[in-house]
Parts: C-alpha cells; structure tokens; sequence
C-alpha cells in the first residue's frame, strides 16, 4: 500500500518557513580528529587508541573486509547523493580526556555544552532518578550515578571502558543479536565503532533508576558510530533512554549506530529514543544521514522488549527497531512517532520475527508528514514454522500536513505457521480545517491548535514513554513543526 | 453588542448573504429561522471567522471594535463563542485539555494568569452536572465516539466554561431527541444573563418552546425577510415559511423535504 497523497482541498494548511534548531550550536573544543578516510590502518589505530584487546580489533578487521564486499542498500524509500565514505573522519575525540570519575576534569565547554542541551552533568542538578552517559563525537565523558548503580550489580559504562573491565561479558554478546554481516551499515559500525553504551543488569535485580545516553556530534565531517549492548539477566528490568543532537552544518553527517539488547528469561528490557539530530534547512541542506540498525532478542522465556521512539530530527532516518521473540511466551513492542518536516525523508519501522510459541508482539506507528517530507513506514512480521499461536496487532496511522508531503506504508507479513493471528490497521488523516476552526474557535491560536492536533495523534506512543521524557517528547513535536502551519 | 450591518459574504464567489442587518444587544437572545440554504449558519460563520468566507460588502462591529479584522481565536478570546453545528472529533485529545487549554489561552490573551489545576477541575464537575454529563467524558477524547446529543451537550459544556459575551448556537437541537433537547435547553436558558446575548439559528419552533427568544428573525436568500417577537416562530410553525414574502417555491419545497 503506497499511497503519495495529495491534498488539494486544504491549500491553507501552507509550508512555511523555517523552524529554528536551537540545539545547532557548535562547541570549540580542542579535537583530536583522524584525517578523513577509510582503511584496515584507521580501523588499527582506533582499536590502538583504545587500547582494546585483541579480538576486538580482529573482530573489526573482520567486519571491515565483509564490509567491502558489501552492497551499500537502495531499497528503502529515500533520495540522496551517494556518500563518500573516504571523506568522514573516523574518530573524534575532545583533546583533553577527563578523567571519568571526575567531574572536576571534565573541560568545562563540555559541561557547558551539555547543560546548554539541558543535560546537566553534576549529579545534584540531574533529574531525579536518571542517570546518563554522555558521548561527545566518538568517545563517552561522563557517566553519572555510577556509584548507585553499582551498589545494585548494575554496570553503566561506555562500551570502550566495559572492554577494559568486563571484556569478556562483551565478548560474548557482542554480535551476537546484530551479526558483522548483517547489514551494510552494520558492517561499517562494527569496523569503525568508536563508543556507546555498555549495560548489564544481574539476575533478579530491577534496575533503580532510568538510563539514558545523550549522544552529541560534534566535530565537523566526523561520523558517529556508536554501539550500544544492553543484557538483562533473568527476571531483571531496565528502562533505557537515548537522546542525540547536532550542530547546525551545511555538509550532511554520516551517524550509523547499532543497539544490541538481550533479554533472558522473565526479564524486560523498554528502550526509549528521542532522536532530534539536526534535520537540514528548509532547502534540505545539511542534516545528518541517520542509518541505525537496532535490533532485540528476547533470549528467555516470558521477556520483554519494547521499543519507543519519537523520530523528529534527522535528513534521512533508515531505521527498523526489531524484536526476535525466541523465547516461549516472549512479547515485543515497538511504538514509533517519526515526524518529516521540510526536506526531511524517513524510512522507519520494525521487523518482529516470532520464533517461540504464544510469543506476541504489537506495532504502534505513528507517522507525520509536513512541507516536502516523506515518511515512509516499512515493517515485517515474521511468524515462523514453531511459533504455535503467535499473535501480532500492527497499527500504522498516518497524518498529512500541507499538499506536498507524503505518507508511505510497506507493511510485509510472512506466516509459515497457521494458528498465527495478525492484525492490520492502517490510517491516513489529515489536520482538517474543521478541527482546525473549532479549536480556534475555542480560543487556541493556529500552532497551540495544530500541536494539539498532532499531539492527541501521537498519544498512544508518548504514554510508553518514561514520564519526564513524554513532556520533552511533545515539546520537541512543537519545535519541529513550528512554521508547518501558515 | 452586535451590530451587522447590510452584511455581504460569499463562498466560493457564490453570494450567501446578501445584505443582512442586524442588532443584538446585550442581554438579549435573538431566534434566527429560515428554509435550508437560506444562509443561517454562513451568518454564524462569518461572524465567528471561520475562512472560506469572503465578506464582499458591510460591517461587522462587535463591542465597538471592527470583528472582520479579527483572527478567529482572536473572535474567540473576545468572548464569542460558536456552538457548533456539527462538532468534529479529535482523537487522542481528552476534553479536559482541550478545554483547559482554550480557557488559559482566553485568559493569557486578557493578560491574567492560568487558571489552578484545583480550581479548573471543581469548576469543570460543577458545569458538567449542569448539562447532566458523567464526569467520565471530561476524560474521553473530544466528540470521539459521542452520541449526537452528547455532543451538542458537550458544545454547551464547553459555552458554560469559556462564559462567552455573545454565543452563535448554530442548529443546536439538530438530533436531539426531547430528553436531550430538554437539557441542552436547560444548560443555555441557565446562562442567559443580562450581559450575556445569545443567536440560536434553528430551523424548527421546538428549540424555541423551551430557550423563549426575544427576537426572531426569518432568513430567506440571504436576507432576513421578517422580524417580530416570539409570535413570529409560532406562526412559521402553523404556516410553514411560503406565507412570507420573499421566499420563493424552490426554497418552501426544500425546505418541506428536509
């Protein structure tokens, strides 16, 4: 079902000018930067760099060759110039490393950096009951509330420091749920990844308090790729958060990141994301290429993992949160608000693969498209032959704002079992002037009524999202369609 | 309060109305009937702002200030108030925070503060009971999967909220059955005061037995054509309205079939 859609009745609901991205700053910080460019060399001397063991620089060397060897994708439905890998800078880091335990190290334009974005890096000034690593271009500066964390079993590090500790732990999962070859870009970050987060949370033990990384890129043609590993023990629990920002540039920036989560039996992983990487202008120049690979294992029986995401920034969004429900009784989520405004392309959804049987899985996507974006919603649900009573219920609604954007929906259904029950809905709507006129008619200007609008549309998946988060969700919402209105 | 003035609007360059004069003073609830088509509820519109609508000719003056130059929630902030024909849906958005959220943006543009969560939520429960609305459906999404009555009763929530100057009821008893009928009255007659004027646009005499009009006014192709007192609406009840002059058989026969 594609379905370009063109609304000629509601011509007043006018693109307009440009919103501003207030998070478009650039922090001058000293760098130390690799020369732009692509090799086995680059990919030794990151692993140098970090002084890495052994297997994972072959590890790296590994992905690299496939890598090479590897088709770059042109499936989905997005538009863009061909990159020129050689022309990114594979690592990036601010010259003087802090010492991690210590804020008082910290160069203080970094701490400014983050509290400008408003993620203070003094545990006092936190928001409760959050604690967050903070990954600067490729390498993490701060992780705060390590010591709480740690007096429950939880290990909260980047995954640069979890090799150095906990090598072995990495060892054994990395990989193992998003292998080298999976994809192009997954490939590429298994080469070339240069940090990200390590999570691990111990048997029978309920994480106490929210984690959350707040990735910023930084330096000028730099690509970030960061990996994120995630393992929950059985009968464990953890609610993760990601946020990303970037600065206002005219070049288009490559972030290819990987998210491995793993989840034993009874244990639940929820992992929430507020993309708001900096999108283009409104001509659609600059932005960041966004190709994320993120994918879910529910290992164990009776677990959990359940993805939100609220997609708002970004040139180009490539990304598909997956769940492979192994375990018997295993249950995958995914809620999805993406959002394309001026040039901005999105080709987002999910793959949920039911492998074990009563494993159930629900697809809640939410899509909204204003000036020229496209968005694109493309999932799979994937009910192989032991997957006895597999159940899935998939909702794709899209809303249309303006004549010259469009609403795309490829959902795939593969069922090689017949006891599976699965469930398809799909909706275009768009802002209409009636809604429009009665809330202003009630009082409420044209962008509170159009907010409000999108915000009541979007609210099935902002309620998964954790609480002080859902605030920042439909604030950003506001931000973004600023001017799609006129 | 209102005054229009040899008023001339047209939708899509065709003419609606031509020519309307109209006083409403404060206070005063005026009764507006007419065949369909006659242009009733483009008169309500265009004094609400709604676009789509050009004024080509006439004034429009609303408390002493021009209304044609005002933006609809502007219209809105100045305390008129249009009890919708037809209320739309809108999913996911909860009554209450609609509602909350048009009072604080009426109050803003008054330059006075929010209102208080507590104080908001006591009076929202007491004008709830007056139009008889479980307090459940202040919860529920606004109009979604509402009743016809529910959401004329809803419109009228809303009015007793927002406390407008001047409230356009356009076709309010559209669907109601006389149970529902009675109520939404009983919430409208509730808030008549001396400082509040009301235009119900009906089409039937029935809204008229229970909100008793001042005025009553006939619209025919866009011009009113007769004005007296409540009388006038029992005789357009007995008489249909081919009796007055100025309605041709085209309009008395739609209006027969409807």
């Amino acid at each position: 079902m594609s379905a370009p859609l063109v609304d000629e009745k509601n011509k007043d609901l006018k693109e307009l000018v440009k919103r501003e991205y207030k998070e478009g700053f650039v922090t001058d910080i000293e760098s130390d930067t690799f020369e732009p460019g692509l090799d086995e060399d680059v990919i030794r001397r990151i692993s140098a760099k970090k002084e890495e063991p052994e297997f994972m620089l072959e590890y790296r060397l590994k992905a690299f060759r496939r890598w090479l060897k590897m088709p770059e994708p042109d499936w989905a439905h997005i538009d863009y110039p061909k990159i020129d890998f050689q022309a990114i800078a594979y690592f990036s880091a601010p010259k003087e490393m802090p010492q991690l335990d210590s804020l008082d190290q910290v160069d203080p334009k970094l701490l400014e950096t983050y509290a400008k974005l408003g993620i203070p890096l003094e545990e006092q000034k936190m928001m409760n009951n959050v604690a967050v690593d903070a990954v600067f271009d490729s390498v993490s500066v701060r992780t705060t509330f390590r010591e709480t964390l740690s007096k429950a079993g939880v290990i909260f590090m980047p995954i640069s420091e979890a090799l150095q500790e906990c090598p072995e732990l990495v060892k054994q999962y990395l990989g193992s749920v998003v292998p080298t070859q999976d994809n192009y870009y997954a490939a590429l970050n298994a080469a070339v990844f240069s940090d990200g987060s390590f999570v691990y949370i111990p048997k029978g033990v309920r994480c106490p308090m929210e984690l959350s990384t707040y990735f910023r890129i930084n330096e000028m043609n730099t690509g970030q790729f960061e990996r994120t590993l995630i393992i929950a023990e059985e009968g464990s629990y953890v609610s993760y958060l990601e946020g990303c920002t970037a600065p206002q540039r005219d070049e288009n920036q490559l972030h290819a990141a990987v998210v491995e989560l793993v989840a034993h039996k009874d244990a639940e992983i929820k992992y929430s994301t507020v993309q708001n990487w900096y999108p283009g202008d409104e001509n659609g120049k600059g932005g960041i290429y966004n190709f994320v690979t993120k994918r879910g294992l529910c290992k164990g029986d009776n677990s959990k993992i359940s993805w939100t995401q609220v997609e708002t920034g970004s040139a180009i969004t490539w990304k598909y949160p997956s769940c492979v429900l192994q375990g018997d009784n295993s249950v995958g989520e995914f809620y999805s608000v993406a959002l394309t405004h001026n040039k901005q392309q999105a080709d987002t959804g999910t793959k949920m693969i039911h492998m074990g049987k009563n494993t159930s899985s629900t697809i809640i996507s939410k899509g909204i498209s204003a000036g020229h974006g496209h968005n694109t919603y493309r999932g799979l649900v994937k009910i192989l032959k032991g997957a006895d009573n597999a159940r899935n219920f998939s909702q794709c609604d899209s809303l249309l704002m303006g004549d010259r954007c469009g609403a795309h929906t490829f959902p795939y259904m593969e069922v090689q079992n017949p006891s599976a029950n699965l469930e398809h809905e799909a909706t275009t709507s768009k802002i209409s002037e009636d809604q429009l006129f009665y809330l202003k008619q009630r009082g409420l200007g044209e962008e509170a009524a159009v907010s409000m609008i999108v915000n009541g549309f979007c609210k099935d998946v902002f309620r998964e999202l954790p609480m002080e988060f859902a605030v920042e969700a439909q604030k950003l919402l506001e931000v973004s369609l600023e001017g799609a209105v006129g | 309060m209102l005054k229009v003035t040899n008023l001339h609007a047209s939708v899509d360059g065709k003419e609606i109305l031509k020519g309307i004069t109209l006083e409403v003073k404060p206070g005063e609830v005026h009764a507006i009937m007419g065949p369909n088509g006659s242009g009733k509820s483009t008169l309500s519109n265009v004094i609400a702002g709604r676009d789509g609508y050009e004024v080509t000719a006439g004034s429009v003056e609303y408390l002493g200030k021009d209304l044609l130059e005002l933006e609809a929630e502007e219209r809105a902030c100045e305390g008129i108030f249009l009890a919708f024909q037809y209320p739309v849906e809108i999913p996911g958005v909860s009554n209450m925070a609609m509602l909350k959220a048009a009072m604080n943006s009426i109050r803003k543009y008054h330059g006075q503060d929010e209102i208080k969560a507590g104080d908001f939520l006591k009076l929202i429960r007491q004008k709830a009971d007056l139009v008889e609305m479980k307090h459940e459906f202040l919860k529920r999404a606004v109009n979604e999967g509402f009743s016809g009555g529910e959401k004329k009763r809803n419109e009228i929530l809303q009015m007793a909220m927002l406390e407008p100057k001047l409230a356009l009821l356009d076709e309010t008893d559209s669907g109601l059955d006389i149970d529902a009928l009675k109520i939404v009255s009983h919430g409208v007659n509730a808030l008549r005061s001396p400082e509040r004027s009301m235009v119900l646009v009906t089409h039937y005499q029935r809204l008229l037995d229970y909100i008793v009009p001042d005025y009553v006014h006939v619209l025919a192709n866009g011009q009113i054509v007769k004005s007296g007192d409540k009388s006038l609406a029992l005789e357009l009840e007995a008489k249909g309205y081919s009796w007055i002059e100025g309605i041709d058989d085209n309009q008395t026969t739609a209006a027969q079939a409807s």
